[in-house]
């Protein structure tokens, strides 16, 4: 399917209007792309069997610009949803799909963003199994929204909940942070700078499958730290618990040019979105051959372990500076912004 | 990190901290100029590794800080009446007497976050047919990018681009400070990145005059010990001179270009410093020549005036009279997400540095 058997250059009111054009749309685009018996119903809902316990996550896509360097929002809209289903210690199975598309939008892009949803729902085992689709007028979205909702079978051997952590357990990071946040922050209006840093966007399912078979109960909690950055999701675990996190600044696994670009911006790589990223809370003894497993895989290849909870400090996150100073980590506010000088 | 990871390395950082332990020998007190020093003191934790007898006093200088509520009730006025109002990050979360810039941006303002005035220039030749405003703030390091965007509107014959100014400069907030009849510094930390600018000629006559040890410093982990330890060094010995610690990057003569540009926009006159009031020749203003570039004439703004909120200790902060935590309404009624004072909000401002990273709060 290409823009010029579709017949319209760009999306309009009319495709949203639930009328022939609309199902012009979804038979030549969304249909043909999703190709599955849940879907190819083409009824108002899906019926699917689900025989164990079930984990559901929902996630909207708003992302500016939505082709970044690294992916674009529809291979977002399927990791993000994905991820987050499987944080609830699942496997991933079946995905709704809702567009907001904005009139206007050119329907090469939207077609590059179908195909991106099709290859990265394959590539993380999930079909997508029904969905919706409006357009607004010019000027009331922006381009295009996404909206996804995930359901996974909760894996058997999981016991993933935040009243399972204790004193000793160890914190370990998947991957390099700050990398989604930083490559669209080089993209964004007036304040291009040349990189060529990366969305690390992608999805973990698997390897949280595989570390779920081999080490079950004793994974404590996953949380993957999206918005608001590796001390959001930090500050909030010791808020919930009660209990202390310290973690160390030199450990922190940091791209450099992430690193400089944060430098240059003024940012703090700590508050900026990952999308490929998670956090693992596990049982100190286990914590070593988690870590190797996880290196082994490509996902998690620049796995560490950045800290542990302990008795000190209840509820407030700790982090000993390189330099042998201590600091407290905060959650975010509002939007990380630009310094002054 | 070149240039970066030397400076943050922790050997080097403990042999500093142990000269400072070696050479004190009475109690000191230290007024780290740079609101960007502050945060690097707290960040880093250095305050706690610092030996008793040195005690750091906040300075003034965050440039968010000690802009007057006013500029921002104005910049908000602005906003309101279908002016294009491009700023710097830090200013927009800042509460003017009734709303922030990024509520009125919520409201229907069109406000743009830049990380430079010359990028307001380009939005005012994109509108033509709209008045666009770059909110001037900050200390001498950003009056040349603001001064050169005057320039390049002046170049390219736009007559849809102004700026709202409120400039201030170092050394006489210094002076102000030593002035204060309740002031206790025996030492400065020069701020490294406005003499970078200015250079730091004009910093000889106050150590003079003072008596008091001014050492430009940068602002990673090692600059601030090697600064407080030249500091305590000068403080232990008597002596009362501008050292330059900063001295990868800072010339005594400062960047002529730099100060070229400033003196052909700006001229110095008075300038209302929040939380301190009015200081005599304390800031820039347009010269008569650049008068047309000037918003507050422009849309006859000059006269809106502010209340500040009266439970806002922010002018004994910015003196370095009191520490953050030592206001009641610190972390109470006064946090980054409900600020009662600009040194809350900003990214430099010495109440939020506490709020986010001081061990203060660690227990």
């Amino acid at each position: 399917m290409n823009e010029t058997d579709f017949g319209f250059e760009s999306i309009n009111l009319g495709h949203g209007s639930g009328g022939l054009m609309t199902r012009d749309l979804l038979d030549k685009i969304i249909f043909k792309a999703f190709n599955n018996p849940y879907i190819n119903q083409k009824h108002d809902g899906a019926i699917i069997n689900i025989n164990s316990q079930m984990a559901i996550s929902t996630d909207s896509f708003v992302i500016s610009p939505i082709f970044f360097k690294g992916g674009n929002i529809g291979e977002l809209a399927v990791n993000g949803t994905v991820n987050d289903v499987a944080m609830c210690g699942a496997i991933p199975k079946y995905l709704s799909l809702a567009f907001i598309v904005e009139e206007g939008l050119n329907i090469k892009e939207f077609i590059e963003i179908v195909q991106s949803i099709k290859k990265t729902a394959e590539n993380s085992g999930v079909q997508i199994i029904t969905g919706d689709t409006k357009v607004v007028e010019r000027g009331k979205g922006d381009k295009i929204f996404i909206n996804t909702t995930g359901f996974g079978e909760v894996h058997p051997k999981a016991n993933i909940a935040t009243k399972n952590i204790k004193v000793g357990d160890k914190i370990i990071v998947s991957g390099c942070i700050a990398q989604h946040g930083m490559a669209i922050m080089s993209q964004r209006e007036g304040l291009q700078f040349e990189s060529d840093i990366v969305s690390d966007t992608t999805n973990i399912n698997f390897l949280v499958n595989d570390l779920l078979n081999n080490f079950g109960e004793k994974i404590h909690l996953l949380r993957d730290p999206t918005r608001g950055g590796l001390a959001s999701v930090l500050a909030e675990i010791a808020g919930d618990t009660q209990q202390g996190i310290s973690i160390e600044e030199n450990k922190l696994p940091l791209e450099k040019q992430v690193a400089a670009a944060c430098e240059i911006l003024g940012l703090d790589p700590l508050y900026v979105a990952n999308e490929g990223v998670f956090l693992a809370i596990v049982d100190s003894e286990i914590a070593d051959a988690v870590l190797e497993m996880m290196k082994k895989d490509k996902k998690g290849m620049n796995a560490v372990c950045i800290g542990q909870i302990t008795n000190d400090h209840p509820t407030k996150v700790v982090m000993k500076s390189t330099i042998g100073g201590k600091r407290i980590v905060t959650p975010l506010i509002g939007e990380q912004l630009p310094r002054i000088c | 990190m070149k240039y970066l990871s030397e400076y943050r390395n922790l050997e080097a950082t403990k042999s500093y901290l142990q000269l400072i332990e070696k050479t004190i020998t009475k109690p000191w007190n230290i007024m780290e100029i740079c609101g960007g020093q502050t945060h690097g003191l707290v960040k880093n934790g250095i305050l706690d590794l610092l030996p008793d007898k040195v005690t750091m006093i906040h300075g003034p200088g965050c440039p968010v800080c000690v802009t007057p509520l006013n500029l921002i009730d104005k910049a908000i006025e602005l906003l309101e009446n279908n002016v294009i109002v491009c700023s710097f990050g830090d200013m927009i979360r800042v509460p003017g007497s009734k709303k922030s810039l990024l509520e009125a941006k919520s409201q229907g303002g069109d406000l743009r976050i830049l990380y430079s005035p010359l990028e307001a220039v380009k939005v005012a030749k994109e509108n033509p047919n709209k008045e666009v405003v770059f909110f001037a703030v900050g200390f001498e390091t950003t009056a040349p990018a603001n001064a050169l965007s005057v320039l390049h509107a002046q170049k390219e014959g736009l007559k849809n681009y102004s700026i709202l100014v409120s400039h201030v400069l170092v050394p006489p907030a210094m002076k102000a400070i030593l002035d204060d009849e309740f002031c206790n510094i025996d030492g400065f930390l020069g701020a490294g990145h406005v003499c970078t600018i200015m250079g730091y000629k004009e910093y000889h006559p106050l150590a003079r005059k003072y008596k008091i040890p001014i050492i430009i410093t940068g602002f990673e982990p090692l600059d601030l010990v090697q600064g407080i330890y030249m500091a305590v060094k000068q403080l232990e010995k008597g002596s009362s001179i501008v050292e330059n610690q900063y001295s990868r990057v800072v010339k005594e003569e400062g960047n002529a270009a730099a100060i070229k540009v400033i003196k052909q926009v700006f001229e110095i006159g008075n300038r209302e410093w929040r939380g301190i009031g009015v200081i005599p020749d304390s800031g820039y203003i347009l010269t008569k020549t650049y008068k047309e570039f000037d918003a507050e004439l422009k849309f006859g703004i000059s006269n809106i005036v502010a209340p500040e909120n009266p439970a806002c200790i922010a002018g004994d902060i910015l003196k370095g009279i009191k520490k953050p935590h030592e206001c009641s309404q610190f972390g109470n009624n006064c946090s980054p997400s409900n600020p009662l004072g600009a040194p809350m909000v900003s990214s430099e401002g010495a109440c939020a540095a506490y709020y986010h990273f001081s061990s203060n709060l660690i227990s």
